[in-house]
């Protein structure tokens, strides 16, 4: 029983070991499409060089302004808005932050069947509310106002 | 003799440091002024600021493994005070600086039985809910207020590294209800003393509690959480340090991930800002693990409060509008 309670639990391997998949394969993408956008082998929605520009009339660069600001300001999509765009060298790098803000999502939805056969309800609970918090946090339904 | 040559060293290097940082920023300044005379473009071609932030992150890597901080503790303060970038954006960096962080420890503590599931989840669950409140009133306060708390809850950390006692083995008498009801409780190997260390943990109420205020701080400044999530396990909860240490990484990977999603969908994320520096804090933490292995001088831990120090003081002072 002892030597049981040493190891780690089974939805405890089986959640690292998917995480272990998707940090790689999420920090591999993070740095492919960085080079991407940094070698311009894709045009870029928001042009490289102009994020270090000063605008007429501001006086801090584009990346100085505040977040709604520059978003306003290149009519940048907000919330999934960033998918359409995908096709660009600055937002291909998306693809591998959602990846690595989504991989804890995954880790829950694989560890709930384990959970559910053991007959763990309030873990099976847990992870249920777990994955409706990041999937509402993921929605983009969520505003931050005061702007 | 020998004492006081290293304590000059380590004077040396964070004075040097420091200097960098005045540097940097003073160039920002100074590149501003001359692209508002000349009403459109920034003398600096772009490329500086993500190589210079590639540095200063790898150099971050290699002092928050020696210090024992996480990497985004040092990462928003720093980079927010002295590179031209918005604490929006820098916020947004820091938070998947924290999370790249967690999820590549993740996997190794978890199949080593250092970081608990069953402790970790409940935690995660209020503390990245928390989070994501945390991020949404960071987005919506302005950027002077944001460094003005931002600022304050450097000094506070500050304070708490000073202070702080760590427990390896705090005295559990009794586990409370809950966390007897959720079986959290566990045994590992420490090897230090070469037997099986069993644990089990109180006060759970209290601690779940202390995490929405961990979680909506984590949100709001981007800082990871490593900081308030040690004590709190450790210290409150009764977990061993190594147990408290290890859980912690962990849930970050969950806590940041919310709010992560909140800064992602407001735009508030820059790929020129995010990537230069995970690579940059990755590569610095992996060197930083190498010389850890050979000798881990105390004095890092003072020159990274000393960091910290000046960092808090700079994001405080720029929040007053005293130095801008």
């Amino acid at each position: 029983m002892t030597e049981d309670r040493k190891k780690a639990s089974e939805e405890q391997l089986a959640y690292a070991g998917v995480l272990n998949i998707g940090m790689w394969i999420g920090l591999a993408l993070l740095v492919v499409t960085f080079i991407v956008y940094i070698s311009g082998a894709l045009p870029s929605y928001v042009p490289i060089e102009k994020l270090s520009e000063i605008p007429k009339g501001s006086n801090v660069p584009y990346w100085g302004m505040r977040a709604h600001e520059l978003n306003e300001a290149f009519n940048i999509p907000i919330g999934w808005g960033w998918t359409s765009l995908v096709g660009k060298g600055d937002y291909l790098n998306f693809v591998g932050i959602a990846m690595l803000g989504g991989l804890s999502i995954l880790c829950y939805l694989v560890i709930l069947p384990i959970l559910i056969r053991k007959k763990d309800t309030p873990y099976v609970v847990i992870a249920m509310l777990e994955v409706a918090v990041l999937l509402l946090a993921a929605s983009g339904i969520l505003k931050a106002g005061g702007h | 003799m020998i004492h006081s040559r290293k304590v000059l060293k380590i004077l040396i290097v964070v004075l040097s440091i420091m200097v960098i940082f005045v540097s940097i920023s003073a160039f920002a300044s100074q590149t501003q002024e001359a692209a508002k005379e000349t009403a459109s473009a920034s003398t600096a071609p772009w490329w500086v600021w993500p190589l210079a932030l590639f540095v200063v992150t790898f150099i971050l890597g290699i002092l928050a493994v020696l210090g024992g901080v996480g990497g985004g503790v040092l990462f928003v303060p720093i980079i927010g005070g002295f590179f031209p970038f918005n604490i929006d954006f820098v916020r947004g960096a820091g938070l998947l600086v924290a999370l790249a962080g967690a999820l590549a420890a993740g996997p190794g503590l978890l199949r080593r039985n250092l970081a608990s599931l069953r402790l970790a989840l409940p935690v995660a669950l209020i503390a990245s809910s928390a989070a994501i409140i945390g991020a949404m009133i960071g987005l919506a306060l302005k950027p002077n207020v944001v460094n003005t708390l931002l600022g304050a809850t450097i000094l506070f950390i500050v304070a708490i590294m000073v202070t702080a006692k760590k427990s390896d083995f705090p005295n559990v008498a009794k586990p409370d209800n809950l966390s007897q009801s959720l079986h959290i409780m566990g045994i590992y190997r420490e090897e230090s003393l070469g037997k099986d260390i069993e644990w089990q943990v109180h006060r759970t109420p209290q601690g779940l509690a202390l995490f929405i205020v961990i979680g909506v701080m984590a949100g709001m400044f981007g800082l990871g959480a490593g900081w308030a999530n040690v004590p709190a396990l450790n210290l409150l909860m009764g977990a061993p340090l190594k147990i408290s240490v290890a859980t912690s990484k962990f849930l970050l990977s969950i806590t940041d991930a919310s709010a992560v999603w909140v800064y992602l969908n407001q735009g508030a994320v820059l790929p020129m800002i995010v990537v230069p520096s995970i690579v940059g804090i990755m590569l610095g933490s992996m060197i930083g693990v190498k010389i850890l292995v050979k000798s881990k001088p105390k004095a890092i831990k003072w020159m990274v409060i000393g960091l910290l120090l000046f960092a808090g003081t700079r994001a405080l002072l720029k929040g007053l509008g005293i130095w801008e």
